[in-house]
């Protein structure tokens, strides 16, 4: 009795956003006593980290009405962790953090469903990501999130008029944390910029010259640096170091130490050391805190049109006082992963030699030796001449055939493009389509009617 | 969007009974950019490239390079390079394979070039890079050194590191340190 009351009043607050109308609602919200169930019934959510953030994203989600979510992490539970990763106890040290947190918000909130995948984001196929309606991450590094924008891009399909295909989006709300400061985004391929139209919003990883390192340390983290990058080679030839392993962590431990002491320098501690060589930056419980509100919030945005979403960029800072910012950022048209690119139908009896000077011809290209690329395989490379002897052969044969009779797909191509008679060196997407083949124009025109 | 996922459920189902293509990944950002790189390389005349995986893998690759003037003049030295994913935010690792008596690079094969590590930018290439490494040969700096025993000697009695180069290059032992045959 007592718990079903308590259950009717945890949606009391989230109904009257989803039951009510309102002047600031999303593009064809319906407001509806049954939009909550609605979400719980048919959208499914994926969490990508189970750390941190994940933590409370899963809370998040599970509490905002999301029934069906999964989270996938390969890592397992450090002792380190427990003071903010706040779903494991002391004994789950050693388990897999996803089984672990799906576990325990399973027990508190009742009629959600998480699956836990305790593997590699790249080891699922793209398949796997493509049930998902929406996918939030929770991640700590460019990488996976560069990886895991890919993937979601690839899912995104153009029409002929370069505008992007409703049901061919797949949304991401992406949240970051280090130390005191924080941001939260909203990715919404084809609309907003993507993670790699403004990559170069994360700063360099600070790096020290390697001379420093071996000739004049001044400080602890090049004592570790060394040890890390120069005596490690030096003394395990070959043997690739991996700061996953607590062995190999000790020995750079124990050797900075040295080196530490040869100089006179201090401050050399194993969580220092393991700080330097995995770039960790100390994590604060409460930022987490409010970087995943902010990303479980723009997920029920998006799924349920309740609110405009965020647009696009929020940055949290809480080191002296509170600091949020929104930012517009705008797309990179010429995003090779998100941006529609220039469309191209060809018959299918067209060589690649003659592909390549139609780029030249191309009133929107006008480009000049290119050489082009497909899924990994390099189709003609113009320069180095090793490589264009390897690739020359291919010149003769049938575009259609190099691409696997494919009825459609993305290609590759950069070379140098002359504009007012100024010359510039470009890489471009092109969208090729072959006429005639099923699948291929006949698709296009379906979605362009949707 | 929950009515177009709606929808997509139920198209999802049909184009699995359609038995769909599925989609397949697609190249990384970071290798198209290296690709972009690769075929606009313009290498130096001491300069080759070599692909040891074939035409399909731009990510690992090496070069060899061959001085032709200073101190290293007709020696050949050979540079491994591997591209991360995220090229260009990250710079190439670069490892030298031929072990060589020099300021700037350690036994190990470790390169002390500015724009391999504190230096670098995505703007650059893999053409600059290459171009720094040439520059290695033919002004070794004392100023950054890697391997302390060759930068003392550049800068204490040239002439000394001339013919430790020399003999090094030959095939020989500086010091207590053997080094294979280069010329």
């Amino acid at each position: 009795m007592a718990n079903a009351l308590a259950e009717q009043g945890r949606w009391r607050d989230l109904d009257k956003l989803l039951a009510r109308p309102g002047n600031i609602v999303g593009h064809g919200f319906e407001h509806s006593p049954t939009l909550r169930e609605e979400i719980g019934e048919f959208v499914r959510v994926l969490v990508v980290g189970a750390g941190g953030l994940g933590c409370e994203l899963l809370k998040d989600l599970a509490l905002s009405g999301f029934k069906n979510i999964d989270v996938i992490d390969m890592d397992t539970i450090e002792v380190s962790n427990l003071n903010r990763q706040f779903l494991f106890r002391l004994q789950d040290v050693g388990k897999s953090k996803a089984e672990v947190a799906a576990k325990r918000v399973m027990e508190r909130v009742s009629g959600v469903t998480i699956v836990s995948h305790f593997c590699r984001i790249e080891d699922k196929d793209l398949e796997f990501y493509n049930d998902f309606n929406i996918i939030v991450l929770g991640l700590d590094s460019i990488e996976a999130r560069s990886y895991i924008n890919s993937v979601a891009c690839s899912f995104l399909e153009y029409d002929c008029d370069d505008k992007p295909v409703p049901e061919t989006v797949k949304p991401m709300v992406d949240g970051g944390t280090e130390g005191f400061k924080g941001h939260a985004r909203v990715i919404l391929p084809g609309t907003t910029p993507c993670f790699e139209c403004n990559i170069w919003l994360f700063p360099p990883q600070v790096k020290f010259p390697l001379c420093t390192l071996a000739e004049t340390p001044r400080t602890a983290a090049h004592c570790i640096e060394y040890a890390h990058l120069i005596k490690w080679d030096e003394a395990h030839s070959g043997k690739a170091f991996d700061a996953d392993d607590p062995v190999h962590m000790q020995w750079v431990y124990s050797e900075a130490l040295k080196r530490a002491e040869l100089f006179g320098i201090t401050g050399v501690t194993y969580s220092l050391t393991q700080g330097v060589v995995k770039n960790i930056i100390p994590a604060i419980a409460s930022t987490n805190a409010i970087i995943s509100a902010a990303c479980a919030l723009e997920a029920l945005k998006i799924v349920s049109g309740c609110s405009k979403t965020l647009s696009n960029y929020l940055t949290y800072n809480g080191l002296e006082g509170t600091h949020i910012k929104v930012t517009d950022f705008v797309r990179d048209m010429d995003c090779l992963v998100c941006g529609p690119g220039t469309l191209i139908e060809l018959d299918t009896s067209v060589t690649l030699s003659q592909f390549i000077e139609l780029l030249g011809e191309h009133p929107n290209l006008h480009l000049s030796k290119p050489s082009v690329t497909y899924r990994g395989n390099n189709l003609y490379m113009q320069s180095p001449p090793i490589l264009e002897e390897m690739t020359r052969s291919n010149l003769l044969l049938l575009l259609f055939d190099l691409m696997g009779k494919v009825p459609k797909d993305t290609i590759h191509v950069s070379g140098t493009t002359e504009k007012d008679g100024k010359k510039t060196s470009c890489l471009r997407k092109l969208r090729v389509v072959f006429k005639g083949v099923v699948g291929g124009s006949t698709d296009m025109d379906i979605a362009r009617s949707s | 969007m929950i009515n177009l996922f709606k929808i997509k459920g139920q198209k999802r189902e049909d184009a699995a009974n359609a038995n769909g293509r599925a989609p397949v990944k697609k190249q990384s950002a970071g290798e198209l950019r290296l690709h972009k790189d690769i075929s606009e390389l313009n290498l130096p005349k001491t300069t080759t490239i070599s692909f040891p995986n074939g035409k399909d893998d731009l990510m690992n690759f090496e070069i060899s390079i061959r001085p032709d003037e200073g101190y290293y003049q007709g020696g050949t030295f050979i540079f491994t390079f591997q591209v991360s994913p995220s090229y260009p935010h990250e710079p190439p690792k670069v490892k030298c394979k031929t072990k060589v008596y020099h300021p700037n690079i350690d036994l190990e094969g470790n390169v002390c070039l500015n724009i391999l590590r504190e230096d670098w930018k995505p703007v650059l290439n893999i053409n600059t890079v290459i171009y720094g490494l040439n520059l290695l040969f033919t002004q070794p700096n004392d100023e950054d050194p890697l391997n302390h025993d060759a930068a003392a000697v550049l800068r204490d009695n040239p002439k000394l590191f001339e013919s430790n180069v020399r003999r090094a290059m030959a095939g020989g032992y500086v010091g207590q340190i053997y080094f294979p045959r280069c010329i």
